[in-house]
């Protein structure tokens, strides 16, 4: 048995303290040690975006990061996207522009949509697609989730205005 | 004249909608119980060996270890035929490929599973499992295996000969042929203008993001309870009980959310390997595959050899065609191209056709269905000489087809005759698009177009529908949900029942809770489990007009319902209002459907494609797709338009980048999403899509399943564009920037 180490972080606002061992992804530690399981594994080696998380403000696939990398970081997961009830905007228009079949990817792509959104509230389609072009879906030919996220970014310019 | 629909047509949130956006949605590797042990399954790294011994007592003792199993601890019954919902196989290769017993058949084959206290544990034991091969030479393509003197994958294989079983022990499992008219004697007569070509096609994968995962307890009761990512849970049932020898009662399955599955997600590969580890420790064990697990160990779409021979009339007549197909079924036979015989002439109207297909195993992963299977490598070949018969005869591409096109009908050499279908309609909407009237200009710019056919199947599929005292229905299904059919579904029992898809809540529930229902797959589940619910939907109707009769004090009969309000004698009652009265009238109403459709009627998609060429690189750019299909009835639009989208980008994916790269020792180079591409958002423009609806007479709604027949066409499109860009006919897939650079001779 490997030994373990305590981190201390914070996810989605909250103060959080889980054991570890050395060798767990944070996307492991998310997962299986904090049963937070809306962040997907899909190649566990950083070429699907599926376990995209937003640490300190940038995102990063949370399967090339280790657990006790997060000591003292800011993490936000999909789980922490919508408030309380509200959904965000993004996640709302992924639902009315049909930008989901399976799902599975949804999750990465909205956390990394919307760190996209949180500094370039405008974008073009091809900054969009350069943006998400770390985060594989299979099932959409994308079309539908470039719209979604150009259809946000319109919501929250007029929330804004 | 259309029929006008309240729900039907319309772009309703999805039910599961908020699950899926939020995270909450539980899929296969997402589900937990306590105390479970978390597995490994040790893989081959040869392509072909003996398995000499395996001693798994070293890793047995390796502390967290709860339990190792390997082939021998299926239940020691004889060998016999069964049928697992994909044609009749043998029991020991249907066992081979969960676990290799005396041989393994291909890198990844699955050779000892092990249960451990977590997974690194696990990983870390499978290391310490000695497993002594012999190593074999190994056969990688159809057309080696099919020489004499090639490696032999089984000893017990023997050549089905146009449908006599022969003696000969080859790697060709069964080499069938469909026969209209006789094509021979009409090439023979030397009239034709006559075009042909050789093609190959490389291994794919669906490529679905989700890994495989399944969590099995087998319990104190003796039942097997399965929690898996899968896209027929009766299936898992079915074929879990006979691959463990236990009767099928005692097998529940439970599907949970799947992440994409294209066909992939039909065979069975962890769910018997966590069962043995279960009853071995008596905990509920999880097994996940890694992303090189799905390469190497689950099922990718055959590779395959084409040869195409098509004779016109310098009018432009299709009057002779011909063709070869010879698909690799991986390690055990089973390769999708009896559909691709099928598909590979559906478009045209030919009096001649002779198609010739080979099932031939090689020592790749078994393979699986691929949206369409086998249309696409089929499809590629035949649309690619129509293109050049069109440009040599100096017709419209589109002109040609229609020439030639299937309708109402017509005989497809395979034996059916088609009923109504779009072919003719989906070809005039890709001459009438904007995207094909639109200028093409600049140079290394070409636009192919070309069209697919997918027949879609039926089978069987059951819904029960109960109405809640709020006027509300709950809908209980047993088709896994991969891209919004839980609404798709929904959305036909609301238009029966004249209420909005919102009163109705639809569950996809496990094998003990509703009648049996066929996988997700073929383009059925719209089709088919649309149909039950739309009986089930009916049977509701029936009881609840009885209803109003007896508030209305009249005789059902005389009951009319019209968006959801029923009407007798100048007296009306909503669908909600006597929901509220159940309990007076009689008791709570459960409205069921079952249905067992033998065909599903066929779509047909046309693709339309414009690529730039980089001279330098060989890199083909896709400036502007068009996806056109006949959707016979769009139930969800955006849903329609989703499979249309998907189903192009794979299928550009398989145009242009995605093969399983293989080392001359069977060894896959390209096992990780950095190595075998698949389209990224940065590849692509937005995909548009046209709607073709020819309703289908064997729905109540006129509904074609759309899931598939959109990847049929792209390959051959792109090849037709690059075509026309460079002047180079593309003979093999994938059209990969050097293979490109070769055909322009850089």
């Amino acid at each position: 048995m490997q030994n373990k180490v305590q981190v201390h972080t914070t996810i989605n606002g909250e103060e959080v303290d889980f054991l570890c061992e050395p060798r767990q992804s944070l996307l492991e530690c998310l997962r299986d040690n904090l049963n937070q399981t809306g962040t997907k594994e899909g190649c566990n080696d950083g070429n699907c975006g599926a376990c995209t998380v937003n640490l300190d403000g940038r995102i990063v696939t949370s399967c090339l990061v280790l657990g006790v990398e997060a000591e003292g970081r800011q993490i936000t997961t999909i789980e922490g996207i919508a408030k309380g009830n509200q959904l965000h905007p993004l996640q709302r228009a992924f639902l009315e522009e049909a930008a989901l079949q399976c799902g599975i990817c949804t999750p990465g792509f909205i956390v990394a949509a919307k760190a996209l959104l949180d500094h370039e509230p405008n974008p073009s389609e091809d900054r969009i697609r350069w943006w998400l072009a770390n985060n594989l879906c299979r099932c959409t030919g994308y079309d539908k989730i470039i719209r979604a996220v150009q259809k946000a970014a319109a919501v929250l310019q007029e929330a804004k205005a | 004249m259309s029929t006008q629909y309240n729900v039907l047509g319309t772009r309703p949130i999805r039910h599961d909608g908020a699950d899926k956006v939020t995270g909450r949605a539980i899929y296969g590797a997402d589900f937990h119980l306590a105390g479970m042990l978390h597995g490994f399954v040790l893989r081959s790294p040869h392509a072909h060996a003996r398995i000499k011994r395996i001693d798994t007592s070293k890793a047995a003792q390796y502390p967290g270890v709860k339990a190792i199993v390997t082939a021998d601890d299926f239940p020691q019954t004889p060998d016999r035929i069964v049928d697992l919902g994909e044609g009749p196989t043998p029991l020991s290769y249907a066992r081979g490929n969960v676990l290799a017993k005396g041989k393994v058949l291909y890198q990844g084959h699955a050779v000892a599973g092990i249960a451990a206290i977590n997974a690194h544990v696990a990983e870390e034991a499978a290391k310490l499992i000695e497993v002594e091969y012999e190593p074999l030479p190994c056969v990688l393509t159809a057309p080696d295996a099919m020489k004499d003197g090639a490696p032999i994958l089984h000893e017990d294989l023997k050549t089905t000969e146009l449908g006599e079983k022969t003696d000969r022990v080859s790697n060709v499992s069964t080499h069938f042929r469909h026969v209209l008219g006789n094509s021979d004697e009409r090439f023979a007569k030397g009239d034709l203008r006559v075009f042909e070509g050789e093609f190959d096609t490389a291994t794919v994968h669906q490529g679905y993001i989700e890994p495989h995962a399944a969590t099995v307890l087998w319990n104190n009761d003796g039942r097997v309870l399965v929690w898996c990512s899968t896209q027929g849970a009766f299936v898992v049932r079915d074929v879990t009980a006979v691959l463990l020898d236990v009767p099928v009662q005692q097998v529940r399955v439970t599907p949970t959310e799947i992440g994409g599955g294209f066909g992939g997600k039909i065979p069975v590969y962890l769910e018997p390997v966590a069962a043995l580890l279960s009853k071995k420790t008596g905990r509920p064990v999880k097994l996940l595959m890694s992303r090189r697990d799905v390469f190497e160990g689950s099922g990718p779409t055959p590779g395959s050899h084409i040869k195409v021979k098509i004779g016109v009339t310098p009018e432009g007549r299709i009057e002779a065609a011909q063709a070869s197909l010879a698909y690799e079924a991986g390690a055990y036979p089973g390769a999708m191209v009896g559909p691709g015989t099928m598909c590979i002439f559906a478009a045209y109207d030919i009096p001649n056709v002779t198609i010739d297909g080979y099932d031939v195993v090689v020592n790749k992963p078994s393979t699986a269905a691929y949206r369409a299977p086998g249309a696409t490598n089929a499809a590629f070949a035949a649309e690619t000489i129509v293109d050049e018969i069109a440009e040599t005869l100096g017709l419209d591409p589109i002109e040609l087809r229609l020439k030639n096109a299937s309708k109402e009908g017509t005989r497809r050499a395979d034996g059916p005759k088609f009923r109504r279908i779009g072919c003719i309609e989906v070809l005039e909407a890709m001459k009438a698009s904007a995207h094909y009237n639109a200028p093409l200009a600049g140079p290394n710019r070409g636009r192919g177009i070309a069209i697919g056919f997918w027949f879609n199947a039926g089978l069987p599929s059951s819904v029960n529908i109960s109405v809640t005292n709020d006027g509300s229905v709950n809908l209980v299904e047993g088709s896994t949900d991969i891209g919004g059919t839980r609404t798709s579904i929904a959305m036909q029992a609301a238009e029966v029942l004249g209420i909005p898809v919102e009163r109705v809540n639809p569950t996809v529930v496990d094998t003990d809770s509703v009648g049996f229902t066929h996988v997700t797959g073929g383009s059925r589940t719209t089709f088919a489990t649309g149909y039950a619910a739309y009986e089930a939907a009916q049977d509701v109707m029936r009881q609840m007009k009885e209803r109003a009769a007896k508030l209305m004090e009249t005789d059902a009969a005389s009951v009319t319902a019209d968006k959801g309000v029923f009407t007798a004698n100048g007296k009306s009652l909503t669908f909600a209002e006597i929901a509220a009265k159940l309990d007076a009238t009689g008791g709570p109403i459960t409205g069921r459907g079952a249905v067992n459709p033998k065909s599903a009627g066929g779509s047909f998609s046309g693709a339309i494609a414009d690529v730039e060429v980089d001279p330098e690189t060989g890199r083909t750019q896709i400036l502007r797709f068009t996806s056109i299909q006949d959707a016979g009835k769009a139930i969800h639009p955006s849903y329609v338009e989703g499979q249309m989208q998907g189903g192009s980008v794979q299928g550009i994916g398989w145009a242009l980048n995605e093969e399983y790269y293989m080392s001359d020792q069977g060894r896959m180079m390209n096992s990780s999403l950095l190595d075998y591409r698949m389209p990224t958002a940065l590849d692509l423009p937005m995909i548009e899509t046209i709607i073709v609806e020819v309703a289908n007479p064997l729905h109540p709604f006129g509904v074609r399943g759309v899931g598939e027949a959109n990847i049929v066409p792209p390959p051959a499109a792109v090849a037709n564009a690059i075509y026309h860009a460079k002047g180079v006919r593309m003979r093999r897939l994938p059209m990969k920037p050097s293979a490109v650079m070769e055909a322009i001779g850089m």
